[in-house]
Parts: structure tokens; C-alpha cells; sequence
């Protein structure tokens, strides 16, 4: 198990490291945006992490309330924190993208209201899982997120009515159209470097809560040490 | 209401099988809050049709055991077994049981929470209230709010509450706390009664010395377990049960 | 007793409690009414502005007060811990759920009775669209607001600060149900633009989180 965890971890700081070369050097600059578009390596990777981690955690809670595992538990925890984490990136990440770009710093389009409305409610399920003075803490907090993903497609659709009745600013749909495959290149490298590190702290907080352990809060550098 | 008995949640051969004529069973039954272990592996049965008294200091795990065979506070490890079925909510229609809060509606009459609590037991008639309410001494033509009542009569109220529906077990958490020395005896009354009509009855209480020559037993308890089961008072009170105590 | 029975019987307990206590309805109708004067303050719009974002105001109006119900409500069962009471007895959760669903909904509906009319007074109202419609939309909304309230409610039971985690817990959820019932209230108050969409919109959401919550209620109950 520990050398399964170096070697993950070892995989994802070469991922990650070489990710950000092929983002912020080796890609090419793009032709309108300039350097600035160079966000888009971020933002796009972060959004797809952090919504698989969300659709894990509403899986994981709802296999927690049908057979009440502590493990399913521990990875729905980690999967909304470390979601959270990557959904704050793209909603920091956007606005910085979108001002210098286009000239404004939010618009309420159905993708991104979608990805604050995730970022609210998984906020509140951790606020949630902080103050319950419940015994059965992880029974509410799984209900609390099955409600919670079930609301993500009445958002999306709420929101693209909202945008059809209200003329949203004009922008182009992103540097997909026409991309050079370098871009694409570095673009799935950034994917795979987030999904790595996803995989390792989630991976690391499932294999802790094996019976007969009890999960605390993780500390990474602890991990390295201690014998698993 | 259907009673569904589903089957004993285990075939582990370490479990303690229920006897016939047990009420409650306990197998390898531990509760963990956090880091706290309020009981620790606790195996135990209970027969039916008797009075048990369940002493011991704060914390020892009184109410966490009371609640436990309520069907309150799912045990974290073991089964608990009431009537011959581990699954409690089926037998919930046989339980009767008082906690420490009174468990009523202060905004409301005597009969009229026991009316609405008789109606959670499917019971539409009048009857079973009037006979509990005289059961334990209050009048039922009484409207004053609960709010305005003695604590004496709040318990008494609690107590009926619990028998309304004429249950096979009674579960008692601390029910002469802080009540008059007369309502107290009256309600030992009627609980010994109770047993004598063939009910099991649970008491945790800390006046060990009202149930004395009433309870067929005295359980104590200390640090999440059974220390001692004993028919006889002193010996309980010198196996670690608190001193009896005259404030009531 | 069959689910329908013991609801009722709730209902009525809860209806009763209500009437001799006036807790719940008290605190509703001031909070309300001092957000209504709050929002008079803070936006002074003419004739003509005040139609497109009456709708707003009124539903953030009535999403406070809702939550100062449905605090008040399950406080009720919390002192005296009357709520163990219900717990052991043999009567099925969701008849609690359902009673104390619909014991919210009529209060609320009470209060946005009593503060229409307020509105319009003080936003000089007077509705384009058909007044019916806007009923549709005020029972598809109070009952989304309700019914996932009441639910979430009992689950701030067990929490610290229960009343501020109620509308932390609550809000992030109702947000499109929300925007549906703007919009809606908007579409009709202006005659611009069509509600349809959203009260379909509100319609499934009211059908799919009201399942939702019956599923889930007995596991939330009986979580210690």
C-alpha cells in the first residue's frame, strides 16, 4: 500500500510538473487572448475534476445510505473537499480569464451560475458535516449531498431559460474551435496531472478508513512516515 | 401497522441467542460517540415480567442502554433482541417509554397530548386514555396546560403517556427525579403493578431505596458495562451502586 | 391507524399548537413585514420599475420569513424532546414529514395573504397578467420552499447553531426554484414574456424533491 502511494504520488508531481511546462511554456500562444488565454489550462481541467468528484460523492452517498460503509463515508468526505478545492480554482480562475478578455469580470450563463451554485452547495455540506453534534453525521450529510447533485440539472436548466429570456454578452465559445493540437495536448496533460492528484489525496483518505482505523484529518507529510 | 419481523441481522456463532421467555437480549452491544465507548461489549438477557432496577453513577451508561433497547441509539456493534426480534421499529407497538424531558406538549391538556399520542399507536378511542390518566392518579377532566403542571404531575402525565397503548415493556430514564415523595410512591405503585400484570418494567434511577422490596433486581452498572445483577439491595449498593438517597 | 390518519391527526396537533401558542405566525408576519419595509428603503423605485422587480422582492420577502416558520415549527418538537416521543412509537415517519410539510404551508400561505396586499400598497402594484396565475405560481412556490424546508429543517436539528444552518443548508438548493418563482411572478406582473416554462420548471421540481424527501425522511428521523 505505501509503495502504491509513492509511486502515485511520485506519478502525480511529474504529471503535475509537466503539465505546468506544457501549459504556461510549451503550448503555443494563442493568436486573439494572447498569454492570458493560458488560464484556460486551469479553468477547464479544474471544472471537469471537480464535477467527477461531485458525481463520485453523490454515487458514494448514496452506496453509504444503502450499506452504511465507513468507507464509502471517508471518500465521500474527500471528494467534496478536494471538489471544492478544484471548483474554487475555476470560479478565481474565470473571472481572471474573462476580465482581460472579454471585459467583464462574471456573467450569470448557465455554465457558470452551474458551477457556483456546485460550489454553495458542497460549501454547505461541509459546513454541514462541521457543526453536526449528530452520532449519525455521515446519514445527513449523504442525504444532504444526494439533494444537492439532484439540484444540479434543475440549476442548468433554470439558468438556460433565464439566459434565453435574457440576452447574455456575446463571446466566443472558447479556444476548442480550430485548436492547435498542442494546445489540446496540454490541455489533457493538465487533466490527467488534476486527476492524478484527485485520485491520490481521495485514494490516500479511502485506504486510511479501512476497518479498524479511525480517519483524521489528513496530513500529508504524516503519510510519508507512518506505515500503512 | 404490520409488525414485520425480519430475520436476526447475523448468523455469527459468538451471538447470544434469545431465550423464550426473555424480553431484551443483548449481544456484543457497544456504543461509540467519537472516541467515547458509553457501552462496552455488553451481553446480557433480561426475562419478561420482572421489575429491574438499573443503578449506577453518571456516565456509567444508564441512559445510553436505555435508549439502545428503545431503539433511540442503534448500537454501534452487537444486536439487540426485544420480543424475539432484532428489529426494534417492529417492535416499537410493545414499548413504552419515559426519558428524562417530559416528552409532552406544554401547550396542551393532559388528555389531549395523550390523545394525540395514543393516536401514533392506532388507538382512536377515548378509553385507553381515560384508564391511563386514572391509572396513575391525575384527573382527566383537568385542562390545564402541561406547562402550568407540578413536576410531580408531569411525570405521572409521562407515565400514562407510556402506558396508554398497553405495552409489554416499560423503559423508565430517571423517572422520580425531582418529584414529590408522594408521587414518587405512588408511581412505584403503579409500577409494581405494572410487573405484576406480566409487563417488563426498566427503571434507571438514582433512588435505589424507593424500589427496595419492589424490584425483582438491581443491575449496576459502571463504565459502559454490567458490574453486578443482584436481588438484594445492600450488596448492589456495595457493589459500586450510588448510596440511596434521600432527595427525591 | 393508516398514514393518512395519523397525518391528519398531526396536522390538527400541530394546527391547534400553532392557534394557542401563535409562535410561528408572530415572528413570520413582523420579520416579513420589517423586510418589506428593509427592501422599501433600500430600492425606491417608480410605478413602471417597480413591476420587474416586485417579484423578486416579494419571493426573498417570503424565503425569510418561510425559514423563521420552519425554525419555529420543529422548535416545538424539540423542547421537552417530544420528538423522542414520536420516534418510538410504531407511526410511519413521513406522516410526521407530510404534517408538518403541510402545517408550514399553510402558514406561509397565511403570511403571503396577509403581505400581498402590503406589497401592492407600497409598491403601487397592479398585476398585467391574470391574477389566477399568479396563485398557480404562489402554491408551486410555497410548496417548493416548504416542503424541502421542512425537510431540511429536521436535519439542522442536529446541529449547532440549528437556526443559522437551516438557511445555509436550504438556500443553495432552492436557488433555481427560486429564479422559477421570480421569473414566473416577473413574466405575470410585467405581461412580458411567458411564465409557462416556469411553472413547469417549479411543477418538476416540486414533483422530483417531494419524492426525494419522502424517501428520505425515515432515515433523517430516526438518525440519532
Amino acid at each position: 500500500m505505501r509503495r502504491l502511494f509513492v509511486i502515485l504520488a511520485l506519478l502525480t508531481f511529474g504529471l503535475l510538473t509537466f503539465a505546468l511546462y506544457e501549459g504556461v511554456v510549451a503550448a503555443p500562444t494563442e493568436q486573439t487572448m494572447g498569454e492570458v488565454q493560458r488560464i484556460f489550462y486551469y479553468h477547464v481541467p479544474s471544472a471537469v475534476t471537480a464535477f467527477t468528484l461531485f458525481l463520485i460523492n453523490f454515487v458514494v452517498s448514496i452506496i453509504y445510505l444503502a450499506r452504511r460503509s465507513p468507507r464509502a463515508d471517508a471518500l465521500a468526505v474527500s471528494t467534496a473537499e478536494v471538489g471544492v478545492v478544484f471548483c474554487t480554482v475555476v470560479l478565481v480562475t474565470g473571472p481572471l480569464w474573462a476580465r482581460p478578455v472579454w471585459g467583464i469580470w462574471w456573467t450569470w450563463d448557465a455554465r457558470l451560475t452551474s458551477t457556483l451554485l456546485l460550489w454553495l452547495i458542497y460549501v454547505s455540506y461541509l459546513i454541514l458535516r462541521r457543526y453536526s453534534t449528530s452520532g449519525q453525521t455521515p446519514v445527513i450529510a449523504a442525504v444532504l449531498a444526494v439533494f444537492g447533485f439532484l439540484d444540479v440539472p434543475f440549476v442548468y436548466l433554470a439558468n438556460r431559460l433565464f439566459r434565453t429570456q435574457h440576452p447574455q454578452p456575446v463571446y466566443f465559445g472558447g479556444p476548442g474551435s480550430g485548436a492547435d493540437p498542442r494546445m489540446t495536448f496540454a490541455l489533457l496533460m493538465n487533466m490527467a496531472a488534476f486527476f492524478a492528484f484527485a485520485a491520490l489525496v481521495c485514494g490516500c483518505a479511502f485506504a486510511w478508513s479501512a476497518p479498524g482505523r479511525t480517519l483524521k484529518k489528513l496530513r500529508p507529510w504524516k503519510l510519508c512516515c507512518c506505515r500503512m | 401497522m404490520s409488525f414485520s419481523s425480519s430475520p436476526a441481522n447475523s448468523t455469527n456463532a459468538n451471538l447470544i441467542q434469545p431465550t423464550a421467555s426473555s424480553a431484551v437480549s443483548l449481544s456484543h452491544v457497544s456504543k461509540i460517540f467519537g472516541r467515547f465507548a458509553a457501552l462496552r461489549d455488553l451481553s446480557t438477557e433480561f426475562a419478561a415480567g420482572k421489575l429491574y432496577a438499573i443503578l449506577g453513577d453518571n456516565g456509567a451508561g444508564k441512559t445510553t442502554l436505555l435508549r439502545a433497547m428503545v431503539g433511540l441509539a442503534p448500537p454501534t456493534r452487537g444486536s439487540i433482541t426485544v420480543l424475539g426480534t432484532p428489529d426494534l421499529r417492529a417492535a416499537t407497538a410493545e414499548i413504552g417509554y419515559i426519558a428524562h424531558p417530559s416528552l409532552l406538549y406544554e401547550d396542551m391538556s393532559g388528555m389531549e397530548n395523550l390523545r394525540y399520542f395514543a393516536a401514533l399507536y392506532g388507538i382512536r378511542d377515548d378509553r385507553p386514555c381515560q384508564h391511563a390518566i386514572h391509572a396513575v392518579g391525575l384527573d382527566p377532566a383537568l385542562t390545564r396546560r402541561v406547562g402550568q403542571y407540578s413536576q410531580g404531575m408531569r411525570q405521572r402525565l409521562s407515565l400514562a403517556r407510556a402506558l396508554v397503548h398497553d405495552p409489554k415493556i416499560l423503559f423508565l430514564d430517571e423517572p422520580f427525579s425531582n418529584v414529590d415523595v408522594v408521587s414518587a410512591r405512588e408511581m412505584v405503585h403503579v409500577l409494581a403493578h405494572m410487573r405484576d400484570l406480566g409487563k417488563t418494567v426498566f427503571i434507571v434511577t438514582h433512588q435505589a431505596a424507593l424500589l427496595q422490596g419492589v424490584a425483582d433486581e438491581f443491575v449496576c452498572m459502571a463504565a459502559g458495562q454490567i458490574s453486578a445483577r443482584t436481588r438484594d439491595l445492600p450488596v448492589a449498593q456495595e457493589r459500586g451502586a450510588p448510596p440511596a438517597s434521600t432527595r427525591v | 391507524m393508516s398514514l393518512a390518519e395519523i397525518t391528519r391527526v398531526s396536522l390538527a396537533k400541530d394546527l391547534r399548537l400553532e392557534w394557542r401558542s401563535k409562535d410561528a405566525i408572530n415572528s413570520m408576519l413582523f420579520f416579513a413585514l420589517l423586510v418589506v419595509v428593509i427592501f422599501s428603503f433600500s430600492f425606491d423605485p417608480t410605478a413602471e420599475e417597480s413591476r420587474h422587480i416586485a417579484g423578486g422582492l416579494i419571493w426573498v420577502a417570503f424565503l425569510f420569513a418561510a425559514v423563521v416558520a420552519l425554525n419555529q415549527t420543529w422548535a416545538r418538537e424539540l423542547r421537552n424532546q417530544v420528538l423522542d416521543a414520536y420516534r418510538v412509537s410504531p407511526a410511519p415517519a413521513n406522516a410526521l414529514f407530510i404534517s408538518k410539510a403541510v402545517g408550514n404551508f399553510i402558514f406561509v400561505a397565511v403570511l403571503e395573504t396577509l403581505m400581498a396586499p402590503l406589497f401592492m400598497v407600497f409598491y403601487n402594484l397592479r398585476s398585467i397578467g391574470p391574477a389566477y396565475e399568479l396563485v398557480v405560481v404562489a402554491i408551486l412556490a410555497t410548496w417548493a420552499l416548504v416542503a424541502n424546508g421542512t425537510f431540511f429543517a429536521a436535519m439542522s436539528i442536529r446541529t449547532r447553531s440549528r437556526e443559522v444552518m437551516l438557511p445555509l443548508i436550504l438556500f443553495p438548493i432552492s436557488i433555481p426554484a427560486l429564479l422559477a418563482m421570480v421569473s414566473a411572478t416577473t413574466a405575470i406582473l410585467t405581461g412580458e414574456g411567458s411564465a409557462r416554462f416556469w411553472v413547469v420548471l417549479l411543477a418538476v421540481y416540486d414533483v422530483v424533491f417531494t419524492t426525494v424527501c419522502l424517501l428520505l425522511f425515515e432515515t433523517v428521523l430516526h438518525a440519532e
